[in-house]
């Protein structure tokens, strides 16, 4: 019989992308309704990788819970260990010894570099552009040597801990990390930009696309560079300074609409690169501070903590927002309760939002979900 | 620039909320104030959109388990506030009676408030009344009990896999 073009219906379909998606960059499941090329309603799960994270915290001390904190956002876990700590540290009441706080600015910037270079190569990939990641991956092995040289660790360090750090660095490893700098700000950055960024393809796969307004990412607690892509200047580093970040000089990139509407994947995306020369140039400001020696930890602290009964939020800033945690004492040397409070869960919540508005195709939903920067281990805790 | 201390937000909102406010827990490192189970949607619309609190974020809910305390035991349901504009935060806390845990849904003032309590439902076992779709997230759908209450115990199987414990 001949098929003529009236007997062929299009319809609308009901399409499962994950949990095993490439470009979820992690076990994550997303259904979503198209018509055509045009995605109409999505709906997100999460879940699969569900740790039990708060529920392993009530069972372990409080020094035993800092390696399940590496486990969550594994791309950027200095931070992670950091906001641990810093809740803990509250509850405690120590201070932290003066060059501790400044090899835990230096790891954590370090490590945000790591991980935006990451998110750049990675994103590089979801929008068909190969060579970018193998340039990322280059500088970032640079960067996890040098973890492995303080730490032991290329990505689970548990490396800043209650009372400070771990090991002490060496006077080596300083000019190491020095010479990365040396080597990484002035002409790795361009050479990113002239890769990728100010592509003529790649702009015109992100720029108008998942425009995100201020408020709808506030409502839905986006948080980090894509809520600075959004012209929001919100860095806790500034607003709400822990550390010694209160003494550093350094700016808060947020888009602006360059290449298309505020809020754009362009706009998030171009928010990361900019924001690794501002981790450079806050890791030189504190490889030129840092006291010459002196205890790098709190030895009363290391050998065991038990705060007194209280309730504390300790939260930083990491390399995709708001990292916080909620620790409750009892007075035992347990935690009664410890909430983790990952960036990701919410940066991911606004899918939805972004894609249902009618003006999504298929190929910009990956897009979305790349720009977004997540890391389902921290969604999912 | 930093925003108002906690007390001045605290005298703010016991100023509009007299009979609302049932303690100001200054004592504790992150002052809490804790209110009136059902007056927190209204405290909470009324921290977001007065002028001089504008707290537009929701950072964190955080549910626990007290069993142990008098009448039957508690959970406390433990929201952290933050303002971007006026950079200042709040801890508003309610607690509610461990067999029955019944508080209002804040996903109209904060959409965050949708994910967030849909985890507090699934671990803690929080019911948020009017949250259009308060169903499991981290946990698989058919799991039994919320594994946050203190007197959670594992099953020994799930469809067939056993739990090992080491």
């Amino acid at each position: 019989m001949p098929i003529t073009e009236s007997k062929i219906k299009t319809e609308e379909m009901l399409l499962n992308m994950g949990p095993q998606h490439p470009s979820t960059h992690g076990v994550f499941r997303v259904v979503i309704r198209t018509d055509g090329e045009l995605v109409l309603e999505s709906q997100s799960h999460v879940g699969y990788l569900h740790r039990c994270f708060e529920k392993c915290a009530e069972g372990n001390s409080y020094i035993q819970v800092v390696p399940y904190t590496d486990r969550m956002d594994y791309l950027c876990a200095m931070n992670n260990n950091w906001g641990y700590s810093l809740a803990v540290e509250k509850l405690l009441g120590v201070e932290v010894p003066e060059r501790a706080e400044y090899i835990r600015v230096i790891v954590a910037e370090l490590n945000r570099i790591a991980s935006h270079l990451l998110a750049f190569g990675t994103y590089g990939l979801d929008i068909g552009a190969i060579t970018p990641f193998l340039y990322a991956f280059r500088d970032r092995e640079r960067l996890l040597k040098i973890f492995e040289k303080i730490c032991g660790q290329r990505l689970n360090y548990s490396y800043i801990r209650i009372g400070g750090v771990t090991f002490d660095v060496t006077d080596e490893i300083l000019s190491d990390i020095r010479a990365f700098c040396d080597y990484f700000e002035p002409t790795i950055v361009d050479e990113y930009d002239n890769l990728l960024s100010y592509n003529g393809i790649f702009i015109s796969r992100t720029a108008n696309v998942g425009v995100m307004s201020a408020e709808t990412a506030i409502s839905y607690g986006v948080t980090g560079p894509s809520l600075r892509g959004s012209g929001v200047a919100r860095d806790l580093r500034k607003d709400q300074p822990y550390g010694i970040y209160d003494r550093l000089a350094f700016d808060v990139p947020v888009g602006s609409g360059e290449m298309g509407q505020l809020g754009d994947c362009w706009d998030r995306y171009m928010v990361r690169m900019r924001e690794m020369r501002e981790c450079v140039r806050i890791v030189r400001q504190a490889l030129d501070g840092i006291p010459g020696d002196g205890p790098f930890c709190d030895k009363k602290t290391f050998r065991a903590v038990k705060p007194k009964k209280g309730e504390a939020y300790g939260r930083v800033e990491g390399a995709r927002g708001e990292v916080g945690f909620f620790v409750v004492s009892d007075g035992t040397s347990q935690p009664y309760r410890c909430k983790a409070r990952g960036a990701s869960f919410h940066n991911i919540s606004v899918l939805d939002e972004l894609v249902s508005r009618g003006d999504c195709m298929v190929a910009d939903l990956v897009a979305i979900i790349g720009s977004l920067d997540i890391v389902l281990g921290e969604v999912d805790r | 620039m930093a925003g108002l201390a906690p007390e001045q937000i605290f005298a703010l909102i016991q100023e509009t909320f007299a009979d609302a406010v049932i303690e100001q827990d200054t004592a504790n490192k992150d002052p809490i104030l804790v209110v009136a189970t059902d007056r927190l949607v209204e405290i909470a619309q009324f921290c977001r959109d007065d002028g001089r609190l504008e707290f537009d974020l929701l950072a964190c809910v955080t549910g626990v388990d007290y069993p142990d305390r008098e009448g039957g035991g508690e959970i406390e349901v433990i929201y952290c506030l933050d303002s971007i504009t006026k950079r200042h935060s709040l801890t508003l806390k309610v607690r509610l009676p461990r067999d029955d845990p019944r508080v209002g849904t804040l996903e109209n003032i904060w959409r965050t408030a949708d994910w967030h309590e849909r985890e507090t439902f699934d671990l803690v076992g929080v019911i948020f009344e009017g949250h259009h779709n308060l169903v499991r997230i981290l946990c698989a759908e058919d799991w039994i009990g919320h594994p946050l209450r203190r007197d959670y115990v594992a099953p020994d199987t799930y469809h067939g896999l056993k739990n090992v414990v080491y």
